[in-house]
């Protein structure tokens, strides 16, 4: 089976989107990889990880993005290629850097550097759907868009080359098509040399005042010399006839999407495609010399109107263009502002085009399916796995803060802890947003006493967010005295991405042995009141809780320690419990377990009535035995 | 008669924990050797956490496609759990659509608690005999739990998708694929499933 490590060069294999960039930063001789998870990026690390000893390279899952960013131009000042990876939401946390490393550069001997940002367009693992293309644009930096693996792996190379003539980290901005597609991808070569690294101390590389305007102005310049670069570059192709009706101007998911609504309407004679993968600085001049095939565009994107604008701008802007050129698109409401790109909303936006009719599929064939899947299609929605340890966790919070009469909340987090606002979590969580939010909105509320406000807030993060971007909450809320009750959610892991490693994990990505940060100890050294506790004793846990409700004094933090349970089942492949159900105990129609306590390892027997357990799906962690009204429910240790 | 399409868009669903992004990628990675190109998307979401899983797999002599599917165009739609066959149908099928479908159902959260109603197996079958031109149907769950193994539904699925014989794919495809890509101690255990998977069909 072909590892990404192989040297097969010009061979043909299939290829996650992720592994064909991380194959392309192998190709590019790139020796630092630093990243933070984050769906869909994750296996781009995920997959250099376990070769990184082989092929003597540096990864790392860094404690956040900003950080991943640093480390990799630390390495770029120092003359290696570099390449730092995360999600959308991500780049947000690293934009402090970037947007000040773009004017400062790479250096005088810098290495190559490449930002690799994959978006989420729909939101299938995220709370946003930003497109951050604008944020290369604000930092005035090269932007790549890939269409599928085989470009994202081409055009990360090419990148690289910019990055390294014009001394400036470029971005490469993949999206959940890109990144978790698999196609078929032609490997090159992988380089026999690596670089040795060193910094050309007689150089001072900074964007601080005394040089920033200069700096700023030689950034444009150097903008303008890229853009000549892009005028030209293979990576931007046009098919089609060489004077359409139509001409179609797209990226990323935008050129499948549009060639196949092509086919679909049988329109090859009348529309011609450009796909654009330079997209800034934006090639004025290419995109000039296509219009002269057509003055009809429809700009196919995802998500903003990024091309379409620029489009807009230079057509206004030329007197040769300007009230002749007509520019559709999402202005014009052929396309949509949000969610995902699909073929056949490019489709619905050609018919409108051409008023042509399309019938997707046969109209009773069509009527049958939507009538049957109407009446027998049931969601299947996210839930937290049987045996997992946050169930336990926030059935104690919810608990105490309801035997607390206060009309308490908890303010949460990005994790598999936020499944406890999805429909069959419980709704504890009343405020959630990005990544470390929970602890600074919490404290936030901690300060509001002076005004009346006597709600019990309670702060949720989980160990990953905790070391992400929670810390400086958290110290923030010890030295300015606030009342505040931390809850770190410690199941030892990143669960939801995929269980990579964090500063509290013995180690690192490659495998390595690192120095595990243990949470309680760091938060007792900035004089927190910390308990630790396992969810599991949920009569503990909740008189815990109501413990600290009632304290109101400085900041407490509860770790709730236990491993997440998938990673648990990896390691003893037994169950802790056998659990058992007690038909005469359990009272009929009671539904306690099954529909408060949600748990998909216990279900309401059609015929009895009363509570059983799933065989196969119950993972015996035997909480429910502790939450039952009846003690119905029995645990008996699995020896 | 195998189908004859270019490029030919198949499904693969089922639920988080089902083993069908590996089939898929069995399936993709047999192509492939086979000289099409091919583009796989496998639409995950939070599968972990019990949700439904979808691989749609485009292979084609002629160029390397989008991996979106558009809604009404599948060749065929292999499920490994019957509901997640009807879902796929209501999107992608059409009159000529083929499906190879897993009887044994897996209950979504929502209905293991009580709050939604799963439909009559008898009632779901039906339904995706009407919205499809063939179909084919087996215990694929039940053939592995009698192996032992569970964790096998896919091979027999797999077995059952090459009995058809509407793909490119012999069995002598899968069994190499089998051994190039799963650990040597399952090897026997496959073979074997994938076995019954083709007898269950013919």
């Amino acid at each position: 089976m072909f590892k990404i490590s192989d040297d097969s060069p010009g061979s043909a294999q299939l290829l996650l989107g992720n592994e064909a960039i991380a194959r392309g930063a192998l190709e590019a001789g790139v020796q630092v990889i630093v990243g933070y998870p984050g769906t869909p990026s994750s296996e781009i690390i995920g997959s250099l990880a376990p070769i990184a000893k082989e092929m003597d390279i540096h990864v790392e899952w860094a404690i956040n993005e900003k950080v991943a960013t640093e480390q990799a131009a630390a390495a770029s000042f120092a003359g290696l290629r570099s390449m730092a990876t995360m999600k959308n939401a991500g780049i947000n946390v690293a934009s402090d850097f970037l947007q000040h490393h773009n004017l400062s550069g790479t250096g005088r001997h810098g290495g190559g550097m490449v930002v690799v940002v994959c978006d989420d367009p729909n939101g299938h693992s995220s709370s946003d759907e930003q497109d951050t293309r604008w944020l290369a644009k604000s930092a005035d930096v090269p932007l790549f868009a890939p269409d599928d693996a085989q470009d994202a792996k081409d055009l990360l190379k090419y990148a690289f080359e910019i990055s390294e003539t014009y001394k400036t980290y470029c971005v490469l901005r993949s999206f959940t098509r890109v990144s978790h597609s698999t196609g078929t991808v032609k490997v090159g070569e992988l380089p026999s040399s690596k670089r040795e690294a060193a910094f050309d101390a007689s150089q001072i590389i900074t964007p601080e005042t005394p040089f920033i305007v200069q700096l700023h102005e030689s950034a444009h310049k150097r903008q303008e010399k890229v853009r000549e670069e892009f005028e030209s570059c293979p990576f931007n192709w046009y098919e089609g006839p060489d004077k359409p009706e139509l001409l179609i101007m797209c990226s990323g998911s935008g050129s499948p999407c549009s060639r196949e609504a092509v086919d679909l309407l049988g329109l090859e004679g009348s529309v011609g495609v450009l796909k654009l993968a330079t997209l800034w600085p934006f090639p004025q001049k290419l995109i000039r010399e296509h219009l002269a095939r057509a003055r009809q565009v429809l700009v196919v994107e995802e998500t903003d109107p990024f091309i379409e604008l620029h489009v807009k701008e230079l057509v206004a802007d030329s007197s040769d263009l300007a009230g002749k050129v007509k520019v559709y698109g999402q202005g014009s409401g052929h396309l949509p502002h949000c969610g995902e790109l699909t073929p056949d909303r490019v489709v619905r936006a050609l018919s409108r085009f051409f008023d042509k009719e399309y019938v997707p599929r046969d109209t009773d064939y069509a009527q049958k399916a939507q009538e049957m899947g109407s009446r027998m299609l049931v969601p299947r929605g996210a839930i937290w796995c049987p045996g997992c340890p946050h169930r336990a966790s926030f059935w104690s919070l919810k608990e105490a803060l309801r035997k607390d009469h206060r009309n308490g909340f908890a303010v949460g987090d990005v994790g598999c802890y936020t499944l406890d606002i999805w429909p069959y979590g419980y709704h504890v969580t009343r405020i959630l947003h990005g990544m470390g939010t929970g602890l600074g909105l919490g404290s936030g509320f901690g300060r509001l006493g002076r005004f009346k406000f006597d709600q019990p807030v309670i702060s949720v993060c989980g160990d990953s967010t905790f070391f992400h971007s929670s810390v400086p909450a958290l110290i923030d809320a010890v030295h300015n005295n606030a009342n505040m009750i931390a809850v770190v959610m410690d199941n030892s892991i990143t669960a939801m991405t995929g269980f990579q490693p964090h500063p509290g994990s013995d180690t690192g990505a490659a495998g390595d042995a690192a120095n595990a940060i243990d949470i309680a100890d760091f938060c007792r050294s900035l004089g927190c009141k910390v308990a630790v506790q396992d969810p599991f004793d949920i009569k503990g846990t909740t008189e815990k809780i109501l413990q600290l409700l009632k304290d109101e004094d400085g900041v407490r933090v509860l770790v709730m320690r236990r491993i997440c349970e998938l990673l648990r089942m990896r390691k003893q492949r037994k169950e802790p419990y056998n659990i058992t159900i007690d038909e005469s105990k359990c009272k009929e129609k009671c539904t306690y377990c099954t529909e408060h306590f949600a748990c998909p390892g216990l279900t309401l027997d059609k015929d009895s009535r009363k509570a059983r357990i799933v065989e196969g799906v119950c993972a015996g962690c035997g909480v429910c035995a502790d939450i039952c009204p009846s003690r119905a429910i029995t645990k008996e240790e699995v020896k | 008669m195998p189908i004859h399409a270019d490029p030919l868009s198949l499904v693969v669903a089922g639920v988080g924990g089902q083993g069908n992004v590996l089939m898929a990628r069995m399936i993709g990675s047999v192509l492939l050797k086979n000289g099409y190109l091919v583009t796989m998307a496998d639409d995950i979401g939070v599968a972990q956490r019990a949700g439904a899983v979808v691989s749609n797999i485009r292979f084609s002599q002629r160029r390397r496609y989008g991996a979106m599917i558009p809604e009404g165009h599948a060749h065929f739609v292999v499920g490994l759990e019957p509901l997640e066959t009807l879902r796929m149908l209501s999107k992608y099928g059409n009159p000529g659509v083929l499906v190879l479908s897993n009887l044994r159902a897996v209950f979504p959260a929502g209905v293991l608690l009580g709050r939604d109603k799963y439909p009559e197996l008898g009632e779901l079958r039906e339904a995706i005999e009407t919205l499809s031109k063939k179909s084919w149907f087996l215990n694929a769950t039940g053939i592995a739990l009698e192996l032992g193994a569970v964790v096998s539904t896919n091979i027999v699925m797999l077995g059952a998708l090459v009995g058809t014989g509407q793909l490119p794919l012999s069995r002598r495809d899968i069994e190499d694929e089998i051994k190039a890509t799963l650990p040597p101690k399952t090897h026997e255990l496959n073979m074997k499933a994938l076995e019954l998977g083709i007898g269950a069909i013919q």
